[in-house]
């Protein structure tokens, strides 16, 4: 027996990138958020191969959580194949040897920035965030440790202060991303920029969703079936952007949240923001046989 | 017709509020030193006294923003027992948020500069648990129409106003859910003399209307005159004398009430 013989083969990184030491704090933490849905829970950022601010939050988590039986899908504003997407995807594949695909349906793992698909998840989909800003109270209460205190005492006055002066400078409630939500009826949080659209798409969802923020260095957790209620006046309801009436021009999905594409003619056209939806729906319109997931919106209309 | 003399009736209220003992120093500097008073219900009480005398710093204490080193702090009020000092974070918040009202000298201290003024009087509000728009939006209205703001600049930041109106803000937010004590901080100082005497005014009426008990801080006595009913003059800590408005003001005893008086006058 040698030394060689006990101790494994030398390799130029971990598998998964991260070594087992990150590893195991992402892991210590994640486990952490579940148990206080919605608390910000601070934890060690590493370095990844991407400037802060890309979305390196959410790939720790992805690493962490990923293997190689694990498909994985990536959306950058509901796109696919935008850059970030498709690098961030690539590198996951090449650090992991996962499988990785565009459908919502076969993915297991997703990493997303600013949208949540518009298919269904399931009890067996993991949710990964990426998260700018993590701290709700931010603008409200510029200095952090008072914020913590807030937290910790649920006061959260403020954040309704934050929407009384939007309505009376502009007759409704402007914040369009990143809405503050009551998590669990305790925490309030910034489910990431997206937009208010997604928001009641986290109200007891059956998929996990992990909220990550690299360079804040704060992961906080929906856990499957928790309550998330946008923080509303009692007599000011909450409302999603009017997308509802919307159709998509290219695939002519209906009532989803949408891009808007100006033309040169002063008017727009709309095409589905979930991009993979938008060809899932062209190919089958072609004739092409494949499994459409069942939607969180129905007509445009969220179902309570 | 036989004129009936009635015996002037004494009073038997309970004090509204009361602190007893209260010492305070940062290191070597003693800011109070056992410091006694009671408030009536209703009442005016002025506290005046050169800068650095410790009148603020009383002042900061009934507010529940900092802690003594000794020293008790009663409220007489339904549901608020106990030495006020021993509460914790979250029952303090509560009591300020819903009993006890300030007025600052520096509005910077009380106010969001840069939201609307009727957003900072509605954020007391919210503090206490208000969620519906149309009735926060009407009691800011209505605090703000109390303290006689302008109310078409209802919605301006108070960092727009001049520093009247921000008094006036300042005001109405502390009135907006009628506290029980209302705590003013040398509220006109830095004020020019006619604004001063507006803004007085307004303190005035409020008082005659609403019954407030209020507890104002000032080193001017020209301001204590005019608002106050009873009057108690700290120096270095210590509570040197303390009475009635006109007896103070007319006949000090205490060597340093007469300097005051008499640099005033």
């Amino acid at each position: 027996m040698s030394l060689a013989n006990l101790t494994k083969p030398w390799a130029p990184m971990s598998y998964g990138f991260l070594d087992a030491s990150a590893k195991r704090e992402l892991r210590r933490k994640m486990i952490k958020s579940v148990c206080v849905p919605g608390c910000q829970m601070p934890y060690a950022s590493r370095e990844v191969p991407m400037a802060r601010g890309w979305g390196t939050g959410g790939l720790q988590v992805s690493l962490t959580l990923i293997n190689p039986q694990i498909t994985v899908k990536v959306i950058d504003q509901g796109a696919d194949d935008s850059v970030n997407a498709a690098s961030i995807r690539r590198f996951l594949a090449r650090v992991s040897g996962a499988p990785t695909t565009l459908d919502t349906l076969k993915a297991d793992l997703i990493q997303s920035r600013h949208r949540i698909p518009e298919e269904v998840l399931r009890e067996d989909q993991v949710l990964v965030l990426q998260v700018p800003n993590p701290e709700p109270l931010r603008s409200v209460q510029p200095n952090m440790s008072i914020a913590r205190q807030m937290h910790g005492d649920a006061d959260y006055g403020r954040m309704w202060l934050q929407l009384y002066e939007q309505i009376v400078r502009s007759g409704r409630v402007m914040q369009g991303a990143s809405y503050p939500s009551m998590v669990n009826g305790r925490h309030v949080m910034t489910p990431s920029p997206i937009p208010r659209w997604d928001v009641p798409k986290l109200h007891m969802a059956k998929h996990l969703t992990i909220l990550s923020a690299g360079r804040e260095k704060r992961i906080f957790a929906v856990p499957p079936f928790t309550r998330v209620e946008p923080l509303v006046f009692d007599d000011v309801p909450y409302r999603v952007e009017d997308h509802a009436g919307l159709t998509c021009s290219r695939s002519g999905a209906k009532g989803f949240f949408m891009n808007e594409i100006p033309q040169s003619d002063g008017t727009s056209t709309y095409e589905v923001s979930d991009s993979e939806y938008g060809v899932k729906s062209i190919r089958q319109r072609d004739g092409e046989t494949l499994t459409m997931g069942e939607t969180w919106y129905k007509d445009g209309e969220m179902p309570q | 017709m036989t004129l009936t003399l009635h015996a002037p009736r004494i009073v038997k209220t309970a004090p509204l509020v009361q602190v007893h003992g209260v010492s305070k120093s940062y290191g070597p500097v003693v800011a109070l030193r056992e410091v006694a008073a009671k408030v009536y219900p209703g009442e005016v009480l002025g506290i005046v006294g050169e800068s650095g005398s410790g009148k603020s710093t009383l002042l900061r204490m009934m507010n529940l923003e900092e802690t003594p080193d000794a020293g008790s702090y009663t409220l007489d009020l339904p549901d608020v027992e106990g030495n006020l000092f021993d509460l914790n974070r979250f029952a303090r918040r509560i009591l300020c948020a819903t009993q006890i009202g300030i007025v600052y000298q520096n509005p910077h201290l009380g106010l969001l500069m840069n939201h609307s003024s009727s957003g900072n009087v509605a954020e007391r509000l919210l503090v206490a648990g208000e969620r519906r728009f149309a009735v926060l939006r009407e009691k800011a209205k209505e605090a703000l129409a109390a303290s006689e703001f302008p109310l078409e600049r209802l919605d301006a930041p108070p960092i727009e106003l001049s520093g009247g109106m921000q008094q006036r803000v300042q005001l109405a937010k502390a009135i907006a859910l009628a506290p029980a004590l209302l705590l003013l901080d040398e509220p006109t100082t830095g004020l020019d003399v006619s604004v001063q005497a507006l803004v007085l005014d307004t303190l005035k009426r409020l008082q005659r209307d609403r019954k407030i008990t209020m507890v104002i801080v000032s080193h001017d006595l020209g301001v204590i005159r005019t608002l106050a009913d009873r009057v108690m003059v700290m120096r270095r800590g210590e509570v040197v004398e303390a009475g009635l408005v006109d007896q103070i003001f007319q006949d000090p005893q205490h060597a340093y009430t007469q300097q005051l008086v008499h640099a005033k006058l």
